[in-house]
Parts: C-alpha cells; sequence; structure tokens
C-alpha cells in the first residue's frame, strides 16, 4: 500500500499540486487520471522520489518515505519497478542485458540464475527469441513488454506505469493494460498507473484518483466513473460527442 | 554561475559514492577505455602522421641555412610534438570527438528518461554513468598521447625517407638529441593530458547530464560541452605551462 498525504508542489511560485491526499491499495490496479498538465506525472516522481513535495508525506506501507535519507530510499526503490512513457530501455544494452540490468546491480545471483530469471519473464510477458536484439530493432508495443520484463525481474512490491499504452495501436495498448492487471494480481503489488485514456480506465481501474489543475477532484471506481456527477471529470470522460449521445 | 559551479561541484561529489557492485562499474570502465580511447587512435594517429610530416617539411624550408645542423629539424619537431602539438592540440581534438559524444549521449539519456530510470531503481546515476569516463579517461589519454607522440615522428621520419629533405639519420639524431629533459618534457606533457582529460570528460558529462527539454537541446549541450572544454584547456594548458616549465 501507498499513501499519500497533503502533498503540494510548485515550480518557480506556479502550483502543480495542491493538496493531494490519496491511498494506492495492494493488488490493485490503481489509476492516476487527468488531463495533459494535470499534474499526474509531478505526483508520481513526487511518490518514487524523483521531485521532493513541498509540503506532505509519502507512506510506503508503514515507511515514511518523504523522510526517509538517501541511502535509506534507495533501499526502498529497489523494491520499485518503474515502466516509463517512453519504455526508457538503455539504447546501448540489448533486450536480454536491460532485463538482467537490476538483477546484475544488485543481486548476487550467478550468471546462469541471471539468465534464467530473465528469460523466464521475458516468456511472461510474451517476448521470445528476442534476447539479442537492441531496443531499437524492435517495435514500441514489444519495448514496452520489455520495459515491464525489467520493471519485475526484481519481483517488485511497487510498480509505477506512466502512461503504458501511448503511441500504441488500440489493441497492443488493451493486450500492455491485461499484462499489468495480471502481474498485479500474481505478484499481489500495488500498482499505480498513470494515463489519459478511457479505454484502459474502463479495462482496469479498479481503484481510481482524478486530478484537475494539482486538485484532486474525484476518487472512485470504472464502474462508478460512467455516473459520475463532478465536471471537470464529466466532461474528461464524456470529451467525444459519440459518449455524449450514448449517455444521453 | 555560481549555482552551474555548485552542479558541478555536486557531480563531482556523487562521483566518489561507494559502487552499488563493483563488477558492474568495473564493466563500464573498461568499455569507456575502448569507447573514448580505443576508437580514437585512428583518428589521432592520422592527424599526428600527418602533422608530423608537415612540420619537418616547413621547419626544414624555414632553416635553410649552412650554419644550422640538419638535427635541428628533428629536434624542433621532438620539442613541438612534446610540448604542444601531442598534448594540447591533439586534446582539443579529443574534446570535439569525445567531448560532444559524451554529452550527446548523457542528454538522449536524460531526454528519453533513461536516467530517471536508473534513479527509481536506486542507482547512483552520476557514478554509474559520469565516474566510468572520468577514471577511463584519465587512463587512456596519456596512452593515446605517447601514441601520438609516436606518430608524429613516425610522420615526419616518412617525409625525410621519401623526399630526402633531410637525411632520415640526422632527423633521428636531432630527435635523440637533448635527451636529459625528455623526461622533464614527458612529464609535463602527461600531466597537461591528465588535466586535460579531466577537463573534457567532466565538462561534456555536465552539459549532458543536466540537460533539459528536447532534441534541439542536445544539440546544444554537445556545442557547450566542445567550446567550454576547449576554453578550459586553454586556460589550463597556460596556467600549467607556468607552472611547469618556468
Amino acid at each position: 500500500m501507498i499513501q499519500v498525504k497533503n502533498i503540494s508542489k510548485s515550480f518557480s511560485g506556479v502550483e502543480i499540486l495542491n493538496d493531494i491526499s490519496f491511498v494506492f491499495e495492494k493488488g490493485k490496479t490503481n489509476l492516476i487520471i487527468g488531463k495533459s498538465g494535470s499534474g499526474k506525472s509531478v505526483l508520481t516522481k513526487c511518490i518514487v522520489g524523483l521531485l521532493e513535495p513541498d509540503i506532505g508525506d509519502v507512506f510506503y506501507d508503514d515507511i515514511k518515505f518523504s523522510s526517509l535519507k538517501s541511502q535509506d530510499k534507495k533501499k526502498v526503490r529497489k523494491q520499485i519497478g518503474m515502466l516509463f512513457q517512453g519504455s526508457a530501455l538503455f539504447d546501448s544494452l540489448t533486450v536480454e542485458e536491460n532485463v538482467a540490468f537490476p538483477l546484475r546491480m544488485f543481486t548476487n545471483m550467478t550468471e546462469e540464475e541471471i539468465i534464467e530469471r530473465v528469460n523466464f519473464c521475458l516468456k511472461r510477458v510474451n517476448i521470445l527469441n528476442k534476447n539479442y536484439l537492441y531496443p531499437s530493432e524492435i517495435s514500441g508495443g514489444m519495448q514496452k513488454r520489455v520495459a515491464i520484463a525489467r520493471a519485475i525481474s526484481m519481483k517488485p512490491k511497487y510498480l509505477f506505469c506512466d502512461e503504458p499504452n501511448s503511441g500504441l495501436d488500440p489493441v497492443t495498448a488493451i493486450v500492455i493494460d491485461e499484462l499489468i492487471q495480471e502481474l498485479t494480481k500474481e505478484y499481489q503489488m500495488t500498482t499505480i498507473v498513470i494515463t489519459h485514456d478511457m479505454n484502459s480506465v474502463l479495462e482496469i481501474g479498479e481503484n481510481i484518483l482524478f486530478i484537475d489543475s494539482g486538485v484532486k477532484k474525484w476518487e472512485g471506481n470504472k464502474e462508478e466513473i460512467l455516473d459520475v456527477k463532478v465536471k471537470e471529470l464529466y466532461d474528461f470522460v464524456y470529451v467525444s460527442k459519440f459518449l455524449q449521445k450514448m449517455k444521453k | 554561475m555560481i549555482r552551474n559551479l555548485g552542479k558541478y561541484m555536486f557531480m563531482l561529489y556523487h562521483i566518489f559514492f561507494k559502487p552499488e557492485k563493483f563488477s558492474v562499474y568495473w564493466r563500464r570502465f573498461l568499455d569507456e577505455v575502448v569507447q573514448l580511447g580505443v576508437k580514437s587512435l585512428f583518428i589521432v594517429s592520422l592527424m599526428s602522421a600527418f602533422m608530423g610530416a608537415v612540420l619537418v617539411i616547413q621547419t626544414a624550408t624555414a632553416i635553410e641555412s649552412a650554419w644550422i645542423p640538419d638535427y635541428t629539424v628533428g629536434f624542433t619537431i621532438k620539442q613541438s610534438m612534446l610540448l604542444e602539438f601531442c598534448p594540447t592540440i591533439i586534446s582539443l581534438i579529443l574534446a570535439g570527438k569525445v567531448g560532444s559524444n559524451i554529452a550527446s549521449e548523457l542528454g538522449s539519456m536524460r531526454v528519453t528518461e533513461q536516467i530517471d530510470a536508473l534513479e527509481v531503481m536506486g542507482v547512483n546515476s552520476i557514478g554509474y554513468l559520469v565516474g566510468p569516463k572520468i577514471l577511463a579517461a584519465l587512463f587512456i589519454f596519456p596512452i593515446v598521447i605517447m601514441y601520438s607522440m609516436f606518430f608524429g615522428f613516425f610522420g615526419g621520419g616518412l617525409v625525410c625517407y621519401f623526399t630526402e629533405i633531410i637525411p632520415v639519420k640526422q632527423y633521428i639524431l636531432g630527435i635523440r638529441s637533448f635527451s636529459e629533459d625528455n623526461f622533464v618534457f614527458i612529464r609535463y606533457a602527461l600531466t597537461k593530458t591528465i588535466v586535460f582529460a579531466f577537463i573534457i570528460t567532466s565538462i561534456s558529462s555536465y552539459y549532458g547530464y543536466y540537460l533539459k527539454g528536447g532534441a534541439l537541446e542536445v544539440g546544444k549541450a554537445s556545442t557547450n560541452a566542445v567550446v567550454y572544454s576547449s576554453i578550459f584547456i586553454l586556460f589550463a594548458n597556460y596556467i600549467l605551462t607556468q607552472l611547469m616549465l618556468i
């Protein structure tokens, strides 16, 4: 479980996040949704410690992450897997080396054990026989799956996915969403997905936080979101004329 | 200015943090030795050989006199190569080749969130990315410069052999003459090289690592890395010469 309490963050006097509190539950896919520029990525960066919140605290289970020293934060981070928007695979490493990277860096596993674990993770995300290719030699969808394999290679307790299906076709996007949900259940992780894709919201949104202009406007789940009364969220969900007609 | 200096010092401070795993950092060090040093050998040898050849022709024609012995040409080439051309000019060339490479590599990693990915994993990204580059350059650049000295002399020798502008024996005699100061000159050249290696890699890493923006800024960072590395090399060259040769 990850909990954020009263998080606020400003850049050069411009308020990006204002007093956000939320509980991201274990074993569920927790979604942070909102328009572009609403503060979703800044909130995530505050949670993983890439940015320091001006006010507020972040808790990983019972650990107050925001007040830990840098070395202690690193220990928590080793339990975090993160899928970045652009995959963030290391260009100079092959698919196999990318997935093996955290294992080589942080474990004392033998090379055979590392390769076994890498192959297991790659098989789990349906990437077969691509071990020796470089990220630039595989498709965007495959890159996302390799990034997921790298994120789960250390059996993390917490998984962060920043717009996991941006730039993907709808079919591949659903495959990635389903994979994230399956892995969340399988490893009982606390998964946080940042998205503005309504397909994802309706597919995997078990616990949803809606942010607008840095302010928490709504929380709920995918069943509740279709009957929402909050204007900002209603406009976000029913943005297309087609959906507005359907609603009426 | 002060803010930039502070960030630069912050970067250097983080290089000396204990590595997460020594074997991974060792492999990175070896990769960087190849990337920064071994892959520069071709351009360095080509430039040094041609510069040696041109210097022989220019010197021989400039001091054509019955009163000046032929071996003076070899001696002049040795002094020019050891003192200035190999350590300084080759370092300026490496600032262009290696510096832009480092800045664009780290800048691209920043833009594509690869550095964030390292941080989220709990890796000291400065130590992992920048540390091996600086250490590798400190190790391999002096070797590259000695290699450059050899090719400079070799290029000059080839011109003497093929054009007979001066006899090869006289050229070699010139290179070997007044050799009691050679140790001082080589120590001076290698000290300069080590300082320049640090300047090139640390300044280029700084511009790449702290890049903000997109592809356009990667290009700007690359240019800044080369410009500022070159300026600091020239300053350091003057100060070291004042300190070590006078």
